[in-house]
């Protein structure tokens, strides 16, 4: 990476009068300028702003203020660390290079900034979790937990196995309907497709809380008085909800990929004689198939820490209760949320353990639909590198 | 010859296997529009009971929401206000920082790096809001009250920067607003880089070609381009900022007012506020349901307003939102 990007100059010396003067070009000293390049002196001025910066700050607040906490340095030398180097950069090489510099500048710290929260999160979940996660985390549900008890003990099987159950009805619902409403907008020629375009999107903004609560007012609150578990809280409630927040996200996501695959293919396939629908089966599917499954993946990993549908759905439970069609069911997201707002130690530090079972499981997705996504773009390098396997491959690797 | 050339009618006749994928199709397609109409049309149902009751100008513009009084007396406008107050703080912060990481990725970077960052946004976007406020709650509060207590110290003659004497600076708006802030960062990123990374290389070249350093030809060419994609990805964000949930839930007290003062204990958003109310009874879950209506409606509107201002603009064509 390159911050310091203009012609070389000698120290000390403006552009324009640069160390290649008209008449000495076809000398045989000749040297070739590259467009970034980076020089001692350009070195020297970055490194020595940065001690100056750091030094007028420090007698600033350690010898002439009383002290400052650590944030206030930092943003403090920052600053002046830009101004040195904006005056010193100007007094060489002029204003104009001068703003190029201290945009570059800001520009990379900007991106570092990005870089710094996501990595004091995750360490701090793995540090935190890590000191109540033990093997018996993933046999164990609350039985018989009290308060006195070490953050140890117990376990968040129950929860695991929520997880799982709810997440997988949730998939069994929405991902059949999805895929085939993203069909339905790519690949149909209805006069209804905008409308339900229109409507797909608008609910992509729906907050995924007001849809536990519709399954609530629907489904679970007119029934209270019935007895009947099937309208209570229960797992498969909460896979109804989950199931609506994934809804649009899933049609999206495909119908973007399903956009990718060529009309060549299409047309190639139709000119053949193949139906429509033999030719969604057989040429856009295998063609978008990595490119859905990388969709389909991310919307897992996304529905597996949703927490806000659940509450009104599934509501949380301490014990293990693996049938998700009757009774309160404990999910990952519930049992980290219930359990880092009770008051006692023991239960945050059990909800942490939570957390890192749970963002590993989230991480891992992610990781796996990356995996996904460039195990074909490999593909694609292989079979461009070999010309003559283009029969084979071409349909692939005009997948972009 | 004294043949007449008339065009060729080509006759679409679908197969039948081609109709009963029509039909298929069409059925998943018109059932995705149902379920969603029905979540609006039970929504409007439910939330019917709390409005009449409280009456609807009423419930706009009250800002107590107290179930335990007969009438019952809620209103949604300091809920309101608070999610308005932490979509702003989310979005101020995550609009220069999210341009920021747009230009890194689409001018400054190698290749290299360039998908390393990518990734890295990607993955800020797949944590689960739940860490986030979990972090947020434990963490971070720690060590932006201090920056809080500066502020209020040295520039409380702002306005949005005064507190109250003496009051509590955890639980803020401004402390919700920064967690969500990284949230909504992904998003503005993704869609600003995407636009940036349309501008017509030609025009680039050109201005490097006149002599402008890098900087010049951003500010002269890639800015003015992507400036349709910098407000509409603003206010994509700022929409999802709107609805976000469990992080403001956990920071949050859950006490709607109508304030200014963001560094300050106090405050709470429509969302975060339904999700302290699991299993209410059936007024508050209609009252909730009214809150969440309105809530929907102004995200909507604002993701609407987004997707018309990306798709105006000169850079936004095929941007997909």
């Amino acid at each position: 990476m390159s911050v310091l990007t203009t012609p070389r100059t000698d120290p000390g010396q403006r552009p324009g009068s640069g160390p290649v003067r008209p008449g000495t070009v076809s000398a045989p000293s000749f040297h070739r300028r590259r467009p970034r390049e980076r020089t001692a002196t350009d070195v020297v001025t970055l490194v020595g702003s940065l001690i100056s910066a750091y030094c007028v700050n420090w007698l600033i607040f350690e010898r002439i203020l009383s002290g400052v906490d650590l944030f206030g340095f930092v943003v403090c030398t920052y600053l002046t660390f830009l101004v040195i180097f904006g005056v010193v950069t100007a007094d060489r090489l002029g204003r104009l290079v001068a703003t190029d510099r201290v945009v570059t500048l800001l520009v990379v710290t900007g991106a570092l900034v990005v870089l710094v929260p996501l990595v004091v999160l995750i360490g701090y979940i793995v540090v935190e979790g890590l000191r109540a996660l033990r093997p018996n985390f993933f046999v164990e549900d609350q039985q018989g937990i009290t308060p006195l008890m070490p953050a140890t003990a117990g376990g968040g099987s129950h929860a695991i196995v929520g997880t799982v159950e709810q997440v997988g009805l949730a998939l069994l619902w929405s991902l059949p309907l999805g895929i085939a409403a993203a069909v339905f907008l790519n690949e149909s020629r209805s006069r209804w497709r905008r409308p339900v375009r229109v409507f797909v999107d608008a609910m992509s903004g729906l907050p995924s809380i007001v849809a536990g609560l519709f399954i609530f007012a629907v489904l679970i609150l007119p029934y209270a008085q019935s007895n009947n578990p099937l309208f209570g809280y229960n797992g498969f409630m909460a896979s109804l909800a989950l199931a609506i927040t994934m809804l649009p996200t899933i049609t999206r996501t495909v119908e973007v990929v399903l956009r990718l695959v060529p009309d060549g293919l299409r047309e190639a396939s139709l000119a053949l004689g193949a139906s429509r629908a033999r030719t969604v089966w057989s040429v856009v599917f295998p063609t978008a198939r990595t490119g859905m499954t990388t969709a389909v993946v991310l919307g897992i990993a996304r529905a597996v820490g949703e927490t806000a549908p659940l509450l009104f759905t599934a509501f949380g439970y301490d014990l293990m209760n693996s049938n998700p069609f009757r009774g309160p069911q404990e999910s990952l997201p519930l049992f980290v949320y219930r359990n880092i707002r009770k008051p006692d130690e023991a239960a945050i530090a059990r909800g942490f353990a939570g957390a890192l079972v749970l963002m590993t499981i989230v991480l891992g997705l992610f990781a796996i639909a990356r995996f996904v996504g460039r195990d074909r773009s490999r593909r694609q390098a292989r079979a461009a590198s070999m010309p003559r396997s283009t029969a084979s491959s071409s349909a692939r690797s005009s997948t972009p | 010859m004294g043949v007449e050339r008339v065009p060729r009618v080509v006759r679409d006749v679908p197969s039948r296997a081609d109709r009963r994928f029509d039909h298929l199709t069409m059925a998943a397609g018109l059932s995705v529009l149902v379920l969603l109409s029905l979540v609006g049309v039970f929504l409007l149902l439910q939330s019917r009971e709390a409005i009449e009751i409280t009456g609807p100008w009423q419930f706009l513009t009250r800002e107590e929401w107290r179930t335990d009084v007969q009438p019952p007396r809620i209103g949604v406008l300091g809920l309101l206000c608070g999610t308005v107050l932490v979509a702003l703080v989310a979005v101020s912060f995550a609009i220069p920082l999210g341009v920021l990481c747009a230009l890194f990725i689409t001018e400054y970077s190698t290749a290299k790096t360039r998908k390393w960052l990518t990734a890295t946004v990607d993955l800020l976007a797949a944590v689960p809001s739940l860490l986030f406020g979990l972090w947020g709650f434990l963490y971070l509060t720690d060590k932006i009250v201090p920056v809080s207590r500066w502020l209020t110290d040295h520039l409380g003659f702002i306005p949005i920067f005064a507190t109250d004497e003496g009051s509590n600076l955890t639980g803020s708006i401004f402390i919700a607003g920064i967690v969500v802030s990284l949230m909504v960062l992904p998003i503005v990123t993704s869609v600003v880089r995407e636009v940036f990374a349309q501008t017509p290389p030609g025009e680039k070249e050109a201005a490097l070609a006149l002599g402008s350093t890098r900087w010049g030809m951003i500010r002269t060419v890639v800015l003015p381009y992507g400036r349709g994609g910098i407000v509409g990805g603003s206010m994509l964000g700022l929409g999802r900022a709107l609805g976000e949930t469990i992080a403001v839930a956990i920071i949050l007290p859950g006490v709607p007012v109508v304030s200014w003062k963001i560094l300050q204990n106090g405050g709470a958003t429509v969302s975060g506020f339904i999700a302290n109310r699991a299993g209410a009874d059936e007024f508050t879950v209609s009252g909730l349901m009214a809150a969440g209506l309105v809530l929907f409606v102004i995200t909507l509107a604002t993701n609407m307003v987004a997707s018309v201002v990306v798709a105006r603009s000169r850079s936004g064509v095929g941007v997909e939102l």
